[in-house]
């Protein structure tokens, strides 16, 4: 298996030079083609450059003069993911004078649905080295800048110091708040999008700098890390996040191209599943006694990168322990002695995932039927599904929800006359590691 | 103190967007008679509304995924008739016949 993975490894590294090699070539071959033609040049881009870029330049009040701002335009694009690959592609296209990416991930076949500027070859490769292979073949004439790490606070400043407008591409609280903040403080403008499962949103921020609110003028506290839901946990469909990238690009073109500052702030909110998908509505300004940007700021450079500490600032989900230690079973002792046993194996993953796959025999009441029900009636969806008296094990993903479903059926007095209710500790994650490597999704 | 005040009520439509849907049964609108002023006989604000959403269409338990210490979560935008509700008031900002009420969650997904 190791051989087999060098050798692809080694196939898409050189793959990606010689797309590379092949798009110089392209280049040169057309310079070259465009010098024999004796004359001095007069326009201010190459022929190339006006075949390339013709379409976009004749577009009314664009024109020659939005290119060359674009020529002079250094854009940062911070995530190569979902929003990431949309926005650097049309912005790559363009024609901008630098694009940097930063991102610390390696390329996974469940990115490819939406990460479009990865490829099969490419799983395992870093993101960013995988996006820029496919920018280059697209567009050779832009300068590339690689940051295979993911933004911190010891790298943030050296990282957006030398930019001239920031992509928020990223998908944590985390990163949205320590993004900002460095924008702040450093003056750049910022296109910040977010999507999640069938909807999207997105804002210009510190715009222009020092007068635009920034993302904590709009959002001060954190959200409960209760509340936050990834697309690896949620989902999220590739042409919703692919709309929001692409809007980003297009907000990012106008922010360079524009004569006047906008007068008003828009956060723009798309569902894509609606009937009417598109809504725009008017923001905040700053807030005045805002942390990063506010009358009396506290945030000084300084102080982002020796005491600011992101991840405690934005909280993490603490574990659930609801049960006692024998209402819970391994998924050793579950597969080895319970399995085969009478019993009542319930699964409390969304449908959606139970459909996708399950443990043989497993019934389904998603969670947020529990999390639903306020009654202290044993309601009839439970009885319809668990009838008898059998022992009932819960199963979820990875075991919290499990234990907030178990104690619900305690609750509702389904445990009395001794019944067991108890869950399987660590749910199909720890399954599929322990005992079945085979499940094709948990 | 007015007894007939109590029957007066304001139509306002309510949406949600962001996931927030979801603690109402997965209703993205709600058309509502809201009581026009609250038990102290106060004109009815946003403060009342988001506590008669908790008390009567929120069909979830969990409350705090809305409302965290007597206040909206932090999080979530509320806008009123398309418009940031700091533009507005925020809290104080009493009930209008007609209108729109629209409650954001933050995405946070890329
Ligand atoms: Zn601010």
């Amino acid at each position: 298996m190791d051989r087999i993975d060098h050798l692809r490894r080694e196939i898409s590294l050189r793959e990606s030079e010689l797309a590379d090699l092949k798009s110089q070539l392209a280049l040169a071959e057309s310079e070259h083609r465009l010098a024999r033609q004796a004359k001095p040049w007069a326009w201010p881009l190459s022929g190339e450059e006006y075949q390339r870029y013709s379409r976009q330049m004749i577009v009314p009040n664009f024109g020659i003069e939005a290119q060359l701002q674009l020529k002079a335009a250094k854009i940062l694009i911070i995530g190569a993911g979902g929003l990431g690959c949309p926005a650097a592609t049309y912005l790559a296209a363009a024609g901008p004078s630098h694009i940097g990416l930063v991102d610390g991930d390696v390329v996974e076949k469940s990115n490819l649905h939406r990460q479009f500027a990865h490829a099969t070859s490419r799983v395992g490769q870093t993101k960013v080295s995988s996006a820029i292979t496919f920018l280059k073949d697209l567009n050779p004439n832009v300068v590339y800048k690689a940051y295979e790490t993911h933004m911190s606070t010891s790298n943030a400043e050296e990282i957006v110091r030398e930019w001239d407008i920031v992509l928020d591409c990223t998908d944590h609280p985390t990163s949205r708040y320590l993004i900002s903040d460095i924008c702040i403080l450093l003056g750049k403008r910022l296109v910040s999008a977010s999507a999640f499962q069938k909807s999207g949103q997105m804002m210009v921020l510190n715009d222009p700098p020092g007068q635009g609110p920034c993302y904590r003028c709009i959002f001060p506290k954190p959200p409960p890390p209760e509340s936050v839901v990834g697309c690896g946990e949620g989902g999220i469909l590739g042409p919703v996040v692919g709309t929001m990238g692409v809007l980003q690009a297009l907000e990012t073109l106008k922010v360079i191209t524009r004569e006047a500052p906008p007068e008003k702030n828009m956060m723009l909110l798309f569902s894509g599943m609606a009937e009417m998908p598109f809504r725009s509505i008017r923001m905040r300004g700053k807030r005045k006694d805002c942390f990063a940007c506010g009358e009396k700021p506290s945030l000084t450079l300084e102080g982002l990168q020796t005491s600011m500490d992101y991840v405690q600032f934005c909280g993490v989900r603490r574990p659930v322990s609801l049960l006692q230690p024998e209402e819970r079973v391994s998924v050793k002792d579950y597969a080895e002695s319970i399995m085969d046993k009478g019993h009542v194996l319930l699964d409390v993953r969304e449908k959606e995932l139970f459909g996708l796959c399950h443990l043989a025999g497993a019934v389904n009441i998603p969670i947020g039927r529990f999390m639903n029900y306020r009654g202290d009636e044993v309601p009839d969806w439970v009885t319809d599904t668990i009838p008898g008296g059998e022992p009932i094990y819960v199963v979820c993903r990875v075991g919290n929800d499990s234990q907030v479903a178990a104690q619900k059926l305690m609750d509702m007095g389904l445990g009395k006359n001794g019944r067991f209710i108890g869950d399987i500790e660590g749910g199909l994650v720890a399954w599929k590691q322990v005992v079945d490597p085979d499940m094709p999704f948990t | 103190m007015g007894e007939a005040m109590t029957s007066a009520a304001i139509p306002v439509v309510v949406e949600f967007s962001g996931g927030l849907e979801m603690l109402f049964a997965d209703k993205q609108r709600l058309t509502l008679n809201v009581p026009a002023t609250d038990k102290d006989n106060k004109p009815a604000t946003i403060a009342y509304l988001v506590d008669y959403l908790c008390e009567e269409e929120m069909g979830d338990a969990r409350k705090d995924l809305f409302v965290l210490d007597g206040h909206l979560r932090p999080g979530i935008l509320v806008l009123i008739n398309d418009a940031d509700w700091e533009l507005e008031g925020e809290e104080a900002y009493e009930l209008q016949s007609g209108d729109n009420v629209l409650f954001v969650s933050t995405l946070h997904g890329g």
